[in-house]
């Protein structure tokens, strides 16, 4: 018998074959990271003694069920809030033993004494609408990063980085652990400066 | 007779795909690599509200996601049209939420079961109150670090 020569496959089809097999990985592919806002809820366990704190030391911000906003007993518009938050924050109207020396604010003694005894109150009612709710602690975290921004250029000026930038480029896993632990500390001062304090009280009902 | 003929001019060679395969193949395999799949179908709408001063959620092995919004056109009709929430491929009632995430944490790592992260995929139009509810069962539970996973944008999309 002859022996036959196998005949050689033809590949040409192999490209569209793969074309395939990528377009369906294209199709499907989603990278992306997810990104939004932290948020860190109180522990269930009742505080036995709440501690007192001076009205003025507090910034109560109230969004009702048409998503109107309260702030201070004075309505307000969304766009305002940041710099109301700020002024707020920064406004270091305390004397002697709470006296701020970093602060920039207006001094003014019926607000907040410094940013360490200032607290965020927001209250929001059941029907509140979940976007705007969104909205509005979009502007608390930003009044607090430019407070924060401001005084880690003011610490740390050669770092080059603003206090976001060097807070995404510690929680990013690509960053070399020597890296991290340098950028640990100055997070932590400049957190201690101005520490987030946004409570949050129970939603009201609707009557 | 001379070595060197001149080649015939005019025309040009035609490219070889032979490679062309070969190139194909690679970009096949990054997405391949690349590619998640996501691990549930969405049964409700989920328009994520707009922030801009997000942090990011990276480490997918220590995150538990909790969907909630008014029911997808095809489920209308079965579930009305009240925002619900979804754990995992089906819908849920807020009392399920803490065995949720009770069967969560026992399914992770030993490590990594402390440093959980529950993020909320909640749909704009939802009201408070669910959210609330929600919070308040994740209180019970210990799982107090959360996220609302928002998309990137300026809050002003919000609010029209």
């Amino acid at each position: 018998m002859a022996k036959r020569s196998a005949p050689e496959v033809n590949a040409g089809s192999m490209a569209d074959i793969a074309f395939l097999l990528l377009i369906f990985f294209l199709v499907t592919t989603t990278i992306e990271t997810d990104s939004g806002l932290n948020r860190k809820l109180p522990p269930m366990e009742d505080v036995v003694d709440p501690p007192i704190i001076k009205e003025r030391n507090i910034f109560t911000v109230v969004v009702n069920k048409n998503n109107d906003l309260l702030v201070e007993e004075k309505p307000m518009e969304i766009s305002e809030l940041r710099d109301a938050a700020v002024a707020f924050l920064d406004n270091g109207g305390g004397k002697g033993e709470d006296a701020c020396d970093f602060c920039q604010g207006a001094r003014d003694t019926s607000s907040s004494d410094n940013p360490e005894k200032a607290v965020i109150s927001l209250k929001n009612d059941r029907e509140t609408d979940y976007k705007v709710y969104i909205a509005v602690q979009n502007e608390l975290v930003a009044a607090y990063n430019v407070l924060r921004n401001r005084a880690f250029a003011r610490l740390y000026p050669n770092t080059g980085l603003s206090f976001v930038d060097a807070d995404r480029k510690y929680s990013d896993p690509r960053t070399s652990p020597s890296e991290k632990e340098a950028l640990k500390p100055k997070l932590a001062a400049v957190k201690a400066l101005f520490p987030q304090k946004l409570s949050e009280a129970e939603p009201s009902k609707t009557n | 007779m001379s070595k060197f003929k001149k080649k015939k001019g005019g025309e040009l060679p035609a490219i070889s795909t032979a490679s062309l395969p070969d190139i194909v193949f690679m970009l096949l395999f990054f997405f391949m690599v690349a590619t998640v799949m996501r691990d549930s179908t969405l049964m409700v709408n989920n328009t994520l509200p707009a922030a801009d001063q997000v942090q990011k959620l990276d480490k997918k092995d220590r995150v538990m996601y909790i969907y909630a919004g008014k029911p997808s056109q095809r489920y209308q009709d079965k579930y009305g049209t009240q925002p619900k929430i979804q754990l995992n491929d089906k819908f849920a009632t807020v009392q399920d939420v803490g065995a949720f995430v009770l069967a969560e944490r026992a399914s992770k790592r030993q490590e990594l079961q402390n440093v959980l992260t529950t993020a909320l995929k909640v749909d704009g139009e939802t009201n408070m109150g669910l959210i609330s509810d929600i919070k308040q069962e994740l209180r019970k539970v210990n799982a107090l670090k959360i996220n609302y996973t928002t998309r990137n944008g300026d809050y002003t999309q919000n609010l029209n």
